[in-house]
């Protein structure tokens, strides 16, 4: 047997925006334990509900995760309203529901081409994050922010879009269809990112299962768990089906990731179609007695944010569950047995968010 | 163009950041922004770096990476703090594990406020710390060896100071 040595990955790594720390064991060019260390930006902002009133916490709720931001806040705000029994107005439960698709394709843009450069392929990464701008062009137009929005509110939301905006949007979106389509071709079809990609890291359907993946980690191992499909917001007068790829490997997650552009469009224009008239939000008055179990659909899978208030204006307990904290045990599993080189692709395979899993 | 300012080379850290300013440092590098037309490369080894970008307040875990980082870095150097978490701390601040702006730690040349801070205003940020980095090139700075303690540890020739 040959030696063992230890060699640190993170959390100042370039293929990192953030910090992550991996212990990798390595006998020889094999990874053969992982031992990750989180902590590096955790800031413990759950006990600021003890001093934010449950109104102004949506604001912390939102910068749990810059990427993220607007599920986290509507997650927040979902369990809020659950709590009051408040009925909030449809049209504010599609713009919702159009602003969550947005973010899911400035994330899943934002990955992608963060993938294509930890495999060296620079300017599918520029590729991607010049396609990325347009998302965030339209976020910026109807929200005022490009990648914090703040305009989701117990009640319902900020602002409102005009039915013109809305149909600009979607003929922004199927305009650029077509470059996405290109873009995705290259990650799906090219035959260096093919030979990157297929039968790297590979979690089998069950090691899926019971290590508790979710999101594109687990739909890319056949795993058909998609919370949108029980029908938060307007998700339930909305046709589409989760993406599936069954091989689990390194290329099924990114063609998860690639397809659910695709549905994300899809969706936002049945919303547009679906839209009803009237007033995006709702007077609240009082403060939330009781407690709910939140769940939505991230980016990078299911998000649960714990609430409990006792009638007062500060919560007494808030506590989230982020996607990536639990792809982490998955994450660990598909390191051991692979090469070093192939490291910084699995570790951005499960789309790692540590801003999201350390709070 | 000065000497220093035909390509300087940036190094990000992500000290208790939420990824907002984050991706937006990383927009400013690709084709809506493109300051790599300007020669400005996001580099991983601090040797390597004029720059230093962090985002992100400070907390006990990240306190001895950003000192080892700076200290890391070769003379002349500048420090941006890039967001108001960077700044000051921004909303965290009264969180328990944040111990406040980057200041706290290290000398910092040039704040770049905002949540997140815009790509526009990163890249004003940067350009204003070109200034400070020809400043302190000219005058022969030498950046203090930061620790625990403090800024104690001077170089010999220190007067001056970073700031």
């Amino acid at each position: 047997m040959s030696k063992q040595i230890t060699i640190p990955f993170g959390p100042q790594h370039p293929v990192l925006p953030e910090p992550l720390h991996l212990d990798l064991v390595l006998e020889d060019e094999k990874v053969v334990d992982v031992i990750p260390t989180i902590g590096y930006v955790h800031r413990g902002l759950e006990k600021l509900v003890e001093k934010r009133e449950y109104t102004e916490y949506v604001f912390i709720a939102e910068r749990i995760c810059g990427i993220c931001s607007h599920i986290h806040g509507q997650t927040y705000v979902q369990g809020i309203e659950q709590i009051m029994g408040l009925e909030i107005p449809e049209r504010a439960q599609y713009l919702r529901t159009i602003w969550s698709e947005y973010s899911r394709m400035h994330s899943h843009l934002l990955w992608l081409g963060l993938f294509a450069d930890s495999m060296g392929f620079e300017s599918v990464f520029m590729n991607s994050w010049r396609l990325r701008e347009h998302i965030l062009d339209d976020l910026e137009a109807t929200t005022g922010g490009r990648v914090i929005q703040g305009v989701c509110k117990v009640g319902g939301v900020r602002k409102d879009i005009s039915p013109e905006k809305l149909d600009e949007m979607v003929k922004g979106l199927r305009g650029i269809e077509h470059e996405l389509q290109a873009l995705m071709n290259v990650f799906l079809h090219d035959s260096s990112m093919q030979h990157r990609l297929k039968g790297i890291g590979v979690l089998s359907n069950d090691d899926a299962y019971y290590l508790g993946a979710v999101g594109p980690t687990a739909r890319g191992s056949g795993i058909a768990i998609d919370l949108r499909e029980t029908g938060y917001a307007a998700y339930g007068k909305i046709n589409f089906k989760p993406v599936v790829e069954p091989d689990g490997d390194c290329y099924a997650r990114c063609a998860v990731r690639a397809k659910e552009l695709f549905t994300s469009i899809d969706i936002i224009e049945q919303c547009v179609k679906k839209i009803p008239d009237g007033p995006v939000d709702m007077k609240v008055t009082g403060a939330p007695d009781g407690e709910f179990l939140s769940r939505a659909e991230q980016p990078r899978g299911e998000v649960i944010h714990y609430i409990k208030g006792n009638g007062k204006k500060n919560l007494v307990r808030h506590r989230v569950r982020t996607p990536t904290f639990t792809n982490i045990p998955p994450l660990v599993t598909l390191l051991k047995g692979c090469e070093l080189a192939d490291v910084p692709v699995i570790v951005l395979s499960i789309d790692p968010c540590i801003g999201c899993a350390e709070r | 163009m000065t000497y220093l300012a035909k390509s300087p080379w940036i190094i990000h850290y992500d000290a208790s950041s939420c990824n907002g300013c984050d991706i937006e440092i990383l927009a400013c590098l690709t084709p809506m922004y493109d300051v790599e037309r300007f020669g400005i490369i996001n580099t991983g080894n601090p040797k390597h770096a004029d720059i230093f970008v962090v985002t992100g307040s400070i907390n006990e875990a990240n306190r001895e990476v950003i000192q080892n980082i700076y200290n890391q870095m070769s003379d002349p150097k500048v420090v941006v703090a890039v967001g108001i978490c960077a700044c000051s701390g921004g909303v965290f601040r009264e969180c328990y594990n944040v111990a406040g702006g980057i200041d706290k730690l290290i000398p910092v040349d040039v704040y770049v406020p905002g949540c997140a801070a815009r790509p526009e205003s990163i890249i004003d940020g940067i350009v204003t710390a070109l200034g400070v980095l020809e400043e302190k090139r000219n005058k022969h700075v030498r950046s203090p060896m930061v620790t625990d303690h403090g800024h104690t540890h001077h170089h010999r020739h220190a007067e001056g100071g970073a700031q």
